[in-house]
């Protein structure tokens, strides 16, 4: 705090709540702009914080892991799983006979969990009124800003089997 | 030149707190998509945050020093 005062040996309370009126001392503004100017370097550290966090990042290692067997759910059917820890549910979808889909289930809201809505092919948040394009995930309609991360899937044999997450936050 | 120097400190006070706000969204813009994954904007946002700062230690300079004139 000394940069913010006058050179003084009385404490700071006493400099802020003097018992004399005569006695206050004002912020004058030299002193206002100094504090102007150590915020916008904050700001700028933080900007630093971000840039050295993105260079820093690495892209985890997702596991393989078998979801589902390519004939065990029926056309419009879905299956929930965790991917690609028990914490993380998702969603898989079966769209047609011969196309599959898998979403993380945490509506990127307020992490409520989506469903299918047969009806209307999309994803829908029950708890704001989400919706997500069935197709990839996108926002549709209502509060969510960013598109549900998807599952990469990849078929071995009769299985499907997910590989990775894309589109997932820090 | 009183009232003229008091008037140039307060034009400089009012652009730093508008710098100053600019800053401040520009934080949080590059934050949100940070978390959204969107690694790409950090380099324009430190970049122009850096600049921004800059611009407020010139201004503060230039208080300093007409504040020093002054008295």
């Amino acid at each position: 705090m000394k940069w913010f005062r006058k050179p003084s040996s009385a404490p700071l309370w006493q400099d802020e709540f003097p018992v004399f009126t005569a006695e206050e001392r004002y912020v004058s503004r030299r002193q206002f702009t100094k504090f102007l100017t150590l915020t916008s370097l904050a700001m700028f550290v933080g900007n630093l914080w971000i840039l050295g966090r993105s260079l820093l990042y690495r892209a985890p290692a997702y596991p393989r892991q078998a979801v589902a067997g390519t004939d065990e759910i029926a056309v419009g059917g879905v299956k929930i799983f965790a991917y690609p820890t028990a914490n993380d549910p998702c969603i898989l979808v079966r769209t047609a006979a011969d196309s599959y889909v898998a979403y993380s289930q945490k509506c990127t809201h307020l992490s409520c969990a989506v469903y299918y809505e047969k009806e209307t092919d999309r994803l829908a948040c029950p708890c704001h009124q989400g919706y997500f394009s069935i197709a990839d995930g996108s926002v549709l309609q209502g509060p969510p800003q960013r598109p549900l991360p998807r599952v990469a899937l990849e078929r071995s044999g009769g299985q499907l089997v997910a590989v990775r997450l894309e589109g997932e936050g820090v | 030149m009183k009232k003229g120097g008091l008037t140039a400190i307060d034009g400089a006070m009012a652009l730093i707190v508008l710098l100053l706000i600019v800053q401040i969204w520009l934080l949080s813009a590059t934050l949100e998509s940070f978390l959204a994954g969107h690694r790409e904007a950090a380099v324009p946002g430190a970049i122009v945050s850096g600049i921004l700062f800059a611009a407020c230690l010139a201004l503060y300079l230039f208080v300093v020093r007409i504040d020093s004139e002054m008295r």
